[in-house]
């Protein structure tokens, strides 16, 4: 049980995934709701290379990961420029004071 | 218990509870520092992985790179006076039952599925044939991603800037 294994690889991953949505659904602050989606896609990415590793896929899992980094770079920038622009319009950034939408 | 065990249950236990203090910290900036630990802690265990290329690419990008974009959103969307800066939480009791739940099942998942693990084996480095890979079996995907970063970039610049 001590030895690590593909388990203990896979535990950590749904540890971080659950503290990553806590996040999501807990906190006010849209940045802090960032931050919980970077811990879910570690945790996602954590699964593709412990399974490429135990799995012995080669190479493919560590390159899909890449590809998931590449994305969560792209999602940062892009959630930053929407939450600056919510910023500048109505100075407040909690989640669940963002609601002119719904009138 | 290994060397190698020692090192991964530490890497672990930085990951976990740094990730940890992210989701519970008051402190924006302080959880912004904290996600700076479980960033680490992950390309740790990256590595344990024989994943080293990733690894560098972790603290490159994330690190390097969406820490520093995160700390700037933090210090552009609050009025800021001293280093407080306080977020609220809400449902926080609901949710920590749904997700300790979630967890729950399918960590118990996890650990009562037979995985069938073939003997890998010993970690080379990956740099090299992760690049020939990348220029020949995903050529395609390489360039749409490049493509994708592109219009993210022009995307979130006109959007900041208007």
């Amino acid at each position: 049980m001590l030895t690590v294994g593909l388990t203990h690889f896979l535990v950590i991953s749904v540890v971080l995934f659950s503290l990553g949505m806590y996040g999501v659904i807990t906190r006010k602050n849209a940045i802090m709701v960032l931050m919980g989606i970077e811990l879910i896609l570690n945790s996602a990415n954590i699964n593709f290379i412990a399974f490429a590793k135990f799995g012995n896929f080669g190479l493919q899992g560590q390159i899909i990961a890449l590809f998931v980094i590449v994305l969560a770079a792209a999602e940062a920038a892009i959630a930053l420029a929407i939450v600056i622009n919510i910023y500048k319009n109505i100075t407040n950034i909690n989640v669940d004071e963002i609601d002119s939408l719904r009138d | 218990m290994t060397v190698y065990d020692i090192i991964f249950y530490l890497f672990a236990a930085v990951t976990l509870i740094s990730a940890f203090f992210v989701v519970t910290n008051r402190n924006i900036v302080h959880s912004a520092f904290f996600l700076l630990f479980t960033f680490f802690g992950v390309a740790g265990i990256y590595v344990m992985l024989g994943a080293d290329f990733i690894a560098v690419v972790q603290l490159i990008v994330y690190v390097g790179g969406i820490l520093i974009l995160i700390l700037f959103g933090v210090m552009l969307t609050n009025k800021i006076v001293n280093v407080e800066i306080k977020t609220g939480t809400i449902h926080a009791l609901p949710a920590s039952i749904v997700l300790g739940l979630f967890a729950g099942a399918i960590g118990a998942a996890v650990l009562n599925t037979n995985w069938k693990v073939v003997e890998s084996p010993d970690p080379v480095p990956t740099t090299a044939a992760i690049g020939s890979m990348l220029i020949n079996e995903y050529a395609l995907i390489f360039e749409l991603l490049g493509i994708l970063l592109l219009i993210a970039l022009i995307g979130a610049a006109s959007m900041a800037r208007r």
